[in-house]
């Protein structure tokens, strides 16, 4: 059947998070309906995003005809010649006057491996910029990082998910799927879980064991943990020998962390710190995972390196039925983060700075490898740089709403108002797109066809059911019609997914994420394809690899790398006129910037408004009660937000959920402190102070 | 004061290391030189009872590397100081210049006056030894080991050495151990606890002789001493100071910017004694190396001492003692006795601030009352749930739940929600799932579920806790 016949119901998967929960969506009598299928993943379970999703397709603001700003200054509706001509002559003037590198894109975590190919080429040969990233930088770049140093190679879960349900162990680092990716819940039923949160979140109440430390100080907790691993016996010496490199110099940074001293910094008492690493160490089948909460630092890399450090020692990596694992965020946080939108990758996680790689890929693309742009800056670098002398000019923007999700977010509109040219794809008007030049209506997850890959890599297609509304197009069509205008061959721009999807599986041939065996009929068969999956021409073809490291890591000896890593505090800490620490997250009834779910009704219902989580005592004394207005102040702006009393909150530390736009942004307060290594923002931890509000937020 | 002086530091224990390392890290460029007395590399002391108990070696003790750039002579030993001349003199017969000095040259173990311990040239009598240095555990003869004082080196080491399955007797001369820091209920379970461990003690006592083998106590015991521990505190390391001419009092006398009465010799850790304190604490040490690391490589800024926490380092026995034994400016003082159980606080309140604080057998209220301590922070309102460390996660009680009480989060379902489905014919699961989605997601309400049917149809809730449903925890209250 063609991708485009009508369908009375198809099998995808949800448009969401990167469970990838698999659905079958069908035609009912009120419209689209879904229901949960038997994937391994979900196993016929739903969340209530999940659920809801259909009534994303048909929000009554959804964008149906492009947008062009007037002299006016309002958005108007326009044809998509009008508008895409418009968009093309103005980057062609940008560049002609400020060169290729004065024009950005910024593509999302939720894009599909095709959109997300496409973009990358589209920025390097299209546009010729190096000046690329995408939100996912927020997401998971730091256990990437962290990944990528250890074990040679980044795939969130190096197993699949079904793995987790023998486990006798699961330590938990700062993620929350209990309200964040509920279905993984229901792998994690037989384990005793360890959960380190400051919260006491959903998932925290399920423990065996909750350690509730100070925000900010998971790095010291992690070193800790390997300390009385060391110290106490549980390290696995003959694993260590055997598998790994770089356990003395761990150690020597882990050696001046002895528990009591972890319990002075982190708050976590000792016989905690003693009881989870016991629980650990005498489980047969045990995991560490991490989450955004320890990933979203300025030491978020150093950190999750820290984890893995203690998952090393304990011998889990690599061994059947135990493992470390980070819990990737965003719907394709993994396929998006493989195939080129990221500023120092290309397709394939192939690094752009090496040579073969550039050689490669532009063997693909039929250009040369000086064709090829070189690195470009990262995410928060390249919002923080719009419209500055020698930043871009002008942005284009796929699949993401900075203008909420980014960190200091009044900066970020300025520098987005400081823009000659802002240009952003979208099927509805996000807060970024409503301040755009140019507004392009695109087509959702129901209405289009593509894979993306989940958090345990395996590749996964997406169904279209419904054709997109009319005057809809889809992000390759646009990528198509902007790129034919700047003057490149069409056939460089296939507007076909499974087009582009055979030339990906090119691209990626011989890199990291290796998806060159993989195929849309493989696919649509019934297979299950993790990457790495080469093609094997001639012969039985590759089965995929859903468990890496079992014979050894990717490194070029085989052996996984402990980190020399080392605690520091976070960027800001409290004083006088900030005096308590600000953490934030996710809710369940949200996603991401929320302009998807704020629109459901019954997700609305459930989480309608901005709230801050406080401690009834560090309420009291700052005047604040059950169900008032809060302002919550840090160095760089204020929010505002009803205030709930949590008695199980530290008293130190109050809690934002951060998917609401205007005076209620969780990320006015944020900081903007980079980690060295992935350029992940410290969105977990700033210092502020609160105080009575006067207007509902 | 430029980022490019030399910078000669005497001394290499984990005040001095944590200097030279921080000082990079603040932008000091400038040659750096360490003299250690002891032939080896930097290490952690804090952790010499892991070695006692044999968890860890000697080896494993080893402190990272120092940075590029810094020059240490381990066994080179500082002999004098020419101020003038801004020289420094070595055991070797070297002279090296400095632009500024950094005497980080610790503690030594006090030997007491005890008949028998030292021998005519002034050597520790075969058996004693001191319990500071790795080489020290590793003097440590086989056989039954003696204690003498039960500060916390004696506490820590006693407890370590029975861990190793020696034998220990514990002698202190106070009427329990770290009777200074403890009240006698706190110290009452302490000593509880070190005999329940198979310590034996003797409190109340002096020794008066000792003889290779033999320890003789002030009331005429002779206790079988194979091994004797000297627990008996230590002396800042301040002879080359003092031969130099600079300010002694306990310890080197240094101002807010950790500086000597010389304006180009800096002290710091154990030796020094800033604002008429010498804490003794490697936490201390760390907290001054940081601040004279920022000084020594030009930024304006001057050292504020922290709130010392003194913390019992002992796997399974939570101790902490926070403040002076007797605070001043306390207003209000709460008491948390449960002997029976091993557990006491004594806990004084300035206000709603940490004043004091004595703990035992309090691992979660220790944790807390430490940072709030260390930090200057209010404490709770519910003091006992402080206390007794049930502030957090407390398992309230499963009461008649409001109609509007969600109990399916991740589908968003109320209590109203689920008997309305119930009204409209839904009797089980998979009926409610149908009608409300709730146990679709996590599955996890399921068991609050199937009690809010069972209490609508009139059935009795107990009998459906057999197939499990206590499990979703306290997520309903």
């Amino acid at each position: 059947m063609p991708d485009n016949a009508p369908r009375t119901s198809v099998a995808t998967h949800c448009p969401y998070c990167a469970l990838q929960c698999g659905t079958r969506l069908g035609h009912g009598a009120s419209g689209t309906v879904v229901e949960p299928s038997d994937f391994p993943v979900n196993d016929g379970s739903l969340c209530q995003k999940g659920w809801t999703a259909p009534a994303v397709l048909d929000v009554p603001d959804r964008l149906r005809r492009p947008l062009l700003r007037g002299p006016d200054g309002r958005l108007a509706p326009v044809g998509w010649d009008t508008a895409l001509d418009t968009v093309a002559a103005r980057l062609r003037r940008i560049r002609d006057e400020h060169g290729p590198d004065a024009l950005a894109v910024f593509g999302g975590g939720g894009l599909t491996n095709e959109k997300a190919y496409l973009l990358g080429k589209f920025a390097r040969l299209a546009l010729g910029t190096s000046q690329i990233d995408y939100n996912g930088r927020f997401c998971m770049s730091s256990a990437a990082a962290a990944g990528n140093a250890a074990f040679g190679l980044d795939r969130g879960l190096p197993f699949p998910v079904a793995d987790l349900d023998t486990a006798d162990t699961v330590l938990l680092a700062g993620a929350n799927p209990a309200e964040t990716m509920p279905p993984l819940m229901r792998h994690l039923r037989s384990a005793d879980l360890i959960v380190v949160d400051p919260r006491r979140t959903k998932t925290a109440e399920r423990a065996a064991l909750h350690l509730q430390p100070v925000p900010g100080t998971d790095l010291a907790l992690a070193l800790g943990l390997l300390h009385i691993a060391v110290s106490d016996g549980w390290c696995d010496k003959e694993y260590v020998q055997e598998r790994t490199t770089g356990f003395d110099a761990a150690w020597r940074r882990a050696v001046t962390w002895w528990p009591e001293r972890v319990e002075q910094v982190t708050g976590v008492p000792v016989a905690e710190q003693r009881a989870a690493v016991e629980l650990l160490g005498e489980a047969r089948r045990a995991y560490v995972l991490t989450g955004r909460g320890a990933e979203q630092h300025s030491k978020g890399a150093d950190t999750a390196a820290a984890f893995i450090n203690l998952a090393l020692a304990l011998g889990l990596p690599g061994v059947a039925g135990s493992g470390y694992g980070c819990l990737t965020g965003q719907g394709n946080g993994q396929g998006g983060r493989e195939h080129g939108q990221k500023a120092d990758q290309l397709p394939g996680y192939r690094m752009i700075t090496d040579p073969e790689a550039r050689a490669h890929v532009a063997r693909v693309w039929g250009t040369t490898p000086d064709a090829l742009p070189g690195p470009g800056r990262s995410a928060y670098e390249l919002l923080d740089a719009l419209g500055t002398e020698g930043g871009p000019r002008a942005l284009l923007v796929f699949g993401s709403n900075p203008l909420v999700s980014a960190p200091h977010s009044a900066h970020v509109a300025d520098r987005l108002a400081a823009l000659d040219l802002l240009v952003v794809a979208d099927f509805v008007p996000s807060e970024t797109a409503r301040t755009a030049d140019v507004v392009l209506p695109v087509a959702q997850w129901a209405e289009e066809e593509g894979t993306l890959t989940n958090l345990e890599g395996r590749v996964l297609r997406r169904r279209r059911l419904l054709p997109p509304p009319e005057g809809v197009r889809t992000d390759l069509e646009v990528l198509h019609g902007l790129a034919v205008r700047l003057g490149e061959p069409a056939h460089r721009y296939p507007t076909a997914p499974r087009q582009v999807f055979d030339e990906l599986r090119r691209a990626s041939r011989g890199g990291t994420a290796d998806y060159s065996g993989v195929t849309y009929e493989r696919l649509d068969a019934g297979e299950a394809l993790h990457w790495p999956c080469p093609e094997r021409p001639g012969g039985q073809p590759h089965p995929g690899t859903p468990r890496l490291f079992l014979d050894g890591f990717a490194t070029p000896d085989g052996r996984a790398r402990f980190a020399e890593v080392d605690h520091r505090d976070p960027a800001e800490t409290p004083d006088a006129e900030h005096p308590l620490y600000a953490t934030t997250g996710r809710v369940l009834a949200h996603y991401q910037s929320g302009a998807q779910t704020r629109r459901v009704p019954e997700l609305n219902d459930a989480a309608p408004e901005p709230y801050v989580e406080i401690h009834p005592d560090t309420a009291e004394r700052a005047g604040l009660r059950e169900g008032g207005t809060a302002r919550v102040t840090s160095a760089r702006g204020t929010t505002v937000a009803r205030v709930r009393l949590v008695g199980s909150m530290r008293t130190d530390t109050v809690f934002l959920p951060f998917h609401h736009p205007g005076a209620g942004r969780a990320n006015l307060i944020t900081g903007t402190a980079l980690d060295p290594r992935s350029k992940m923002p410290e969105f977990k931890v700033c210092a502020v102070r609160i105080e009575p509000g006067t207007d509902a937020p | 004061m430029t980022a490019t002086h030399h910078v000669l530091v005497v001394g290499h224990g984990p005040a001095a290391h944590r200097l030279v390392e921080r000082l990079r890290a603040h932008g000091h460029r400038g040659p750096v030189t360490v003299l250690g007395a002891e032939p080896r590399p930097a290490y952690n002391r804090v952790l010499l009872t892991s070695v006692l108990d044999g968890s860890l070696t000697a080896g494993d003790l080893e402190l990272p590397a120092p940075p590029d750039g810094v020059r240490v002579r381990p066994g080179v030993t500082a002999t004098a100081v020419d101020r003038a001349r801004r020289l420094v003199r070595t055991d070797t017969g070297e002279t090296l210049r400095y632009d500024r000095l950094v005497l980080a040259t610790g503690a030594r173990p006090r030997i007491p006056r005890l008949p028998g311990v030292l021998t005519a040239d002034g050597r520790l009598t075969e058996g004693a030894t001191t319990l500071r240095t790795p080489d020290d555990a590793e003097r440590l003869a086989d056989g039954r080991v003696v204690v003498l004082g039960g500060g916390v080196l004696g506490i820590e080491s006693t407890l370590a050495l029975l861990r190793a399955g020696r034998d220990v007797t514990l002698v202190h001369p106070g009427p329990h151990p770290l009777h200074d820091r403890l009240d006698g209920t706190a110290g009452a379970l302490l000593a509880g606890r070190l005999r329940s461990v198979g310590a034996l003690l003797r409190t109340g006592r002096a020794a008066v002789e000792y003889r290779p083998g033999k320890l003789v106590l002030d009331d005429g015991e002779v206790l079988r001493a194979d091994a004797l521990a000297l627990c008996t505190g230590v002396e800042p390391e301040t002879a080359l100071a003092r031969r130099a001419g600079l300010a002694v009092r306990t310890g080197i006398v240094v101002d807010r910017r950790l500086r000597t009465a010389d304006p180009r010799i800096h002290a710091l850790g154990d030796c020094a004694e800033f604002g008429g304190e010498v804490p003794g604490l490697v936490g201390t040490a760390w907290e001054q190396a940081e601040s004279l690391a920022r000084i020594l490589a030009g930024h304006d800024t001057h050292h504020r001492a922290g709130r010392p926490v003194l913390r019992l380092r002992a796997p399974g026995l939570d101790l902490a003692c926070l403040g002076p034994p007797d605070p001043s400016g306390a207003t209000r003082h709460i008491t948390l006795s449960d002997p029976a159980r091993g557990r006491h606080a004594a806990l004084a309140l300035d206000g709603d601030r940490v004043a004091g604080a004595v703990l035992i057998g309090l691992p979660r209220a220790t944790a807390a009352l430490a940072q709030l301590y260390a930090r200057d922070l209010p404490v709770p309102s519910d003091r006992f749930a402080l206390l007794l460390g049930t502030a957090a996660g407390a398992h309230r009680a499963r009461v008649e739940l409001p109609d509007a009480a969600v109990l399916c989060h991740c589908n968003h379902v109320t209590k109203a929600d689920l008997l309305r489905a119930w009204r409209a014919g839904a009797r089980d699961l998979t009926g409610i799932a149908a009608a409300t989605r709730a146990t679709t997601g996590c599955g996890g309400c399921a068991g609050d579920v199937r009690l809010v049917l069972a209490s609508a149809t009139g059935t009795s809730a107990t009998g459906t806790s057999a197939t499990g449903t206590s499990a979703t925890g306290g997520n309903s209250a």
